[in-house]
């Protein structure tokens, strides 16, 4: 096969060599103006060859097949001016089997996409004559291979069905916007739940209603939690930020950050989760293990480089694409419950901000943990009742502070797009501004 | 190429049939703190075909370009299965075109060697000032040829080069960190990565002293914007709801979009287009083959056009404008903006500033998004207002604001234009896509600044 061939070649020239390949193919359905719009089927396949040569890495990538003689030679150029090598490629490996693959998600054609995509948006259409409908239901099949001259050969191939919709409100100047989603490594979306979901969001949404300022309590959704929160939460995590001590949480492995009810873990062994994976894209096993345990700062994610360079041990955090190299990053991260209900967390306050989706949230100073965002979409709550929804309103704070004080964990655990499950949160110390 | 595209396009039984194919070479450096991270190139060859059956859309994307005929068929059998309206396009005359890369500087003259060897001067600059406590420091170049057919005449070869340049300095200060970051890119001109160690050296200094500047309260305030983020505020205040994708499928955005509805003041000018030469937004052909034009979106406060592509025009009776654009092969063109720009004024930017009792003023960028009713932006560095004079730093600030109320309460514009060519654009998936954007200073009043 292509990739033994581009190791053997790579091999001659190099004190160590890994080939790393995707090929995938999807059919994305979508729809437009409530209806059914394109039909795609969508091909690709590249290759990427990491070498180590004098304790120098060089890399190169390519698209085209035909190439490989280009591929090993542009990696070989590359490695005078190489990063340094704080790692070797590892051995191989024995792995425990993470199931990824569905028969019957990877059988599915077009057209039993346009069923599921035509039956969402009507329904959601008839509901809600008003609203402009747009969503895209797809199923891909993913190829993973990884080679290298340590004699690591893995493969995995993993399927994956998801559907996104989105709905517009427009009266005049007034825009209301709504999304679901869900997604599967099997074909059992979680139709149902996304139309009750987007159902609820629009009767909450009938009314506008004024937002409380300055320091109130903030209930994040679980959607809200992956939109806004997540981000600068696992940079601090991150460990390219721990090597270059740009992260806030250097040497507090170990110490307790975060409030004592909050323990995350990061799971990629969690069967039919898309995101879930035997092995990380290094060839190393996945693991499950805690990344905050009872708010005390547990691990970090470490690829084999970044390991390397704190002196740790990775952690099976590697991702890549295909056209760089790999870094460390959270799989599937699963936040623990609590014990407060969602409607419990609104009755039990006299004024409080609901938020479930922003606009501009991964802009500014993330590394700190900061987050500022608009508030796309969002509830007023007063006498423990939600009132309406509120417009022109932004929320800032940081994520560490407010889960430090975290006044409630929820009890409902949600999927968010696959790969993060957590409940609502309910957090102080977010500050809310908003206009006139 | 031409032989290969022209025989597959040959009598397939739709509408209206395309193809794209793409070759495209990539070099990458990157350093993280003090050591390199990553050097790699990359190639990439790869096509797609897009078909049209009564008004339904069939494509299909590859990185192997055997049997083309079969992979067109393909596409023209997904369209057929979505298709059962009628095909409207808005008319394009047929062009037969090569057009050669605009190059000022070709990236591909300089060695490798070289390249890193300048990137080691800036990492000099970034770690020769005041202590921080790492950094990062990327440069990206690409050179992309695009072959494309279709079914009605066209056939053009069109590259284009791509040159991006990225630095942040950050400092810490226990749990406190805080970045200064720019960004900077040009079409087909290596010569920016010469020109940019003033404002690099500046990174480390303007770092340090964000970790030592106070947080703005959250609220209202009248904001300045220099030229750089005027221009990322036009581009998410307004020039996303002016691509009639967007708009040509709902009906109350229709009326609310109408032409001839006010936006602003007299004093304000909007125009988008990709026949303004040499910026990172602009080419020759859209990548539905129309040429590229210069569009006017606003003249005089009052909405006067809109960006299309040859579906949207149709269907809502304008011509189109040649804004159908794709990141790549893998994607169909969907309408984008390219070169977005304010118009300048008569004003300077003492005269903007006289009479502002309390406001802030905002410089550079680090992010922005729109909803097409809210849309939100970052600045790279911010500084209050008082009394009419520029004082010290604070925090960098968000902005955000009702895109329908914020360009009337924009009642000032200076006559300093400049382009801001860093970043990139996502829409629908697609992203980076080229685009530059620009302004002289301009003045919000009421403008809702996040903080604490």
């Amino acid at each position: 096969m292509l990739e033994e061939e581009v190791l053997a070649l790579a091999s001659q020239q190099a004190d160590q060599a890994e080939v790393f390949s995707v090929s995938s193919t999807s059919i994305p359905v979508s729809y437009e103006g409530n209806r059914l719009k394109s039909v795609d089927t969508r091909e690709s396949s590249g290759i990427a060859l990491r070498i180590i040569k004098d304790g120098r890495i060089g890399f190169s990538s390519t698209t085209n097949t035909d190439d490989k003689e280009g591929l090993v030679a542009r990696a070989v150029e590359m490695l005078p001016f190489g990063a340094k090598a704080h790692m070797e490629f590892p051995d191989a490996a024995e792995y425990t089997h993470v199931p990824t693959y569905d028969e019957g998600a990877a059988a599915l054609q077009s057209a039993s996409l346009v069923d599921i995509g035509g039956a969402l948006i009507d329904k959601m259409h008839g509901d809600f004559p008003d609203v402009v409908w747009e969503g895209r239901v797809s199923q891909s099949v993913s190829t993973t291979r990884l080679l290298n001259s340590n004699g690591l050969v893995a493969e995995e191939t993993s399927s994956s069905v998801g559907l996104g919709v989105e709905g517009t409100l427009v009266r005049d100047t007034y825009m209301l916007f709504v999304f679901g989603r869900s997604s599967s490594c099997k074909p059992d979306l979680d139709v149902d739940g996304v139309i009750e979901a987007l159902t609820r969001k629009l009767r909450w949404a009938e009314r506008v209603a004024a937002a409380p300022t300055g320091q109130v309590p903030v209930i994040f959704t679980p959607q809200a939690v992956a939109g806004l929160l997540l981000g600068p939460l696992m940079a601090g995590f991150n460990g390219r930020n721990i090597v270059q001590q740009s992260s806030p949480l250097i040497e507090k492995l170990g110490t307790r950050m975060l409030d004592p009810r909050i323990t995350v873990w990061d799971d990629p062994t969690n069967p039919y989760v898309p995101g879930s994976r035997s092995f990380d894209d290094e060839g190393v096993p996945a693991t499950r293990f805690p990344v905050v345990q009872e708010g005390v700062i547990a691990n970090f994610f470490y690829d084999l480089q970044t390991a390397g360079q704190a002196g740790a041990t990775t952690t099976g955090s590697a991702h890549r694409g295909l056209a760089s190299l790999p870094g460390p990053g959270a799989s599937v991260i699963i936040i623990e419950p609590g014990d407060t209900t969602f409607a419990d967390m609104i009755a039990g306050h006299k004024n409080a901000l609901v938020v479930e989706s922003f606009l501009g949230a991964g802009q500014g100073n993330i590394l700190g943990g900061d987050f500022s965002a608009n508030v796309l979409l969002g509830y007023a709550v007063e006498n423990g009742e939600v009132t309406g929804r509120v417009k022109d309103t932004m929320v800032a704070g940081n994520v560490y502070a407010i889960l430090e004080a975290l006044g409630a964990l929820g009890s409902e655990p949600e999927w968010v797009g696959g790969s993060l499950q957590t409940p609502a949160l309910c957090c102080n110390g977010v500050s809310v501004s908003s206009k006139g | 190429m031409r032989d290969l595209i022209e025989s597959a396009l040959k009598g397939l039984n739709a509408d209206y049939v395309e193809i794209r194919i793409e070759e495209r070479e990539t070099t990458n450096i990157a350093f993280r703190g003090r050591e390199l991270d990553e050097i790699g190139q990359s190639t990439g060859k790869g096509g797609n075909v897009r078909a049209c059956v009564k008004g339904g859309w069939g494509f299909a994307s590859f990185n192997s370009l055997d049997d083309l005929r079969a992979k067109a068929q393909q596409a023209v059998e997904q369209a057929r299965m979505v298709g059962n309206e009628r095909t409207e396009l808005a008319d394009a005359s047929p062009v037969v075109a090569i057009v050669p890369p605009h190059i000022v500087s070709d990236p591909a003259d300089v060695s490798l060697s070289e390249k890193h060897r300048i990137l080691e001067e800036y990492l000099d600059l970034l770690w020769g000032g005041p202590e921080i406590q790492t950094s990062s420091l990327r440069y990206a170049d690409g050179h992309r040829t695009m072959y494309y057919g279709n079914s009605q005449g066209t056939y053009t070869e069109q590259a284009r080069i791509d040159v991006n340049f990225w630095a942040s300095a950050v400092a810490r200060n226990g749990g406190e960190v805080q970045q200064a970051s720019i960004s900077m890119g040009s079409l087909g001109d290596f010569g920016l990565v010469h020109r940019m160690h003033d404002t690099v050296a500046e990174l480390p200094q303007k770092a340090v002293d964000f970790l030592k500047a106070p947080q703005v309260k959250g609220g209202e305030y009248t904001v300045i914007l220099d030229p750089v983020l005027a221009g990322v505020f036009v581009h998410e205040a307004f020039g996303h709801l002016s691509e009639a994708d967007h708009v040509y499928e709902n009906p109350k955005l229709r009326e609310v979009m109408v032409l001839g509805r006010r936006f602003g003041g007299e004093q304000l000018n909007i125009v988008d287009g990709a026949s303004i030469p040499a910026l990172r937004g602009s080419f020759q052909y859209d990548e539905e083959g129309v040429e590229a034009h210069r569009t006017d979106l606003i003249r005089e406060g009052i909405l006067v056009g809109r960006l299309h592509s040859r579906e949207t025009a149709a269907k809502m009776g304008e011509d189109p404008s040649g804004n159908a654009r794709a990141i790549g092969h893998q994607f169909p063109p969907i309408v984008r903006m390219t070169n977005t720009i304010i118009e300048p004024g008569d004003a300077t930017l003492e005269d903007l500033l006289e009479g502002v009792k309390e406001g802030v003023y905002c410089r550079n960028w680090d992010g922005g998004m729109t909803s097409m009713e809210q849309f939100t932006f970052s600045a790279g560095e911010s500084y209050m207002i008082r009394d009419g004079k520029i004082e010290g730093a604070v925090r960098p600030v968000m902005l955000s604001g009702n895109v329908f109320t914020t360009l009337e309460n924009l009642d000032a514009v200076a006559n300093d234009l400049d382009m801001n060519q860093g970043g990139g654009c996502g829409k629908g998936g697609q992203s980076p896509l080229p685009v530059s954007n620009g302004s002289p200073h301009i003045r919000l009043r009421n403008c809702l600044v996040g903080g604490r």
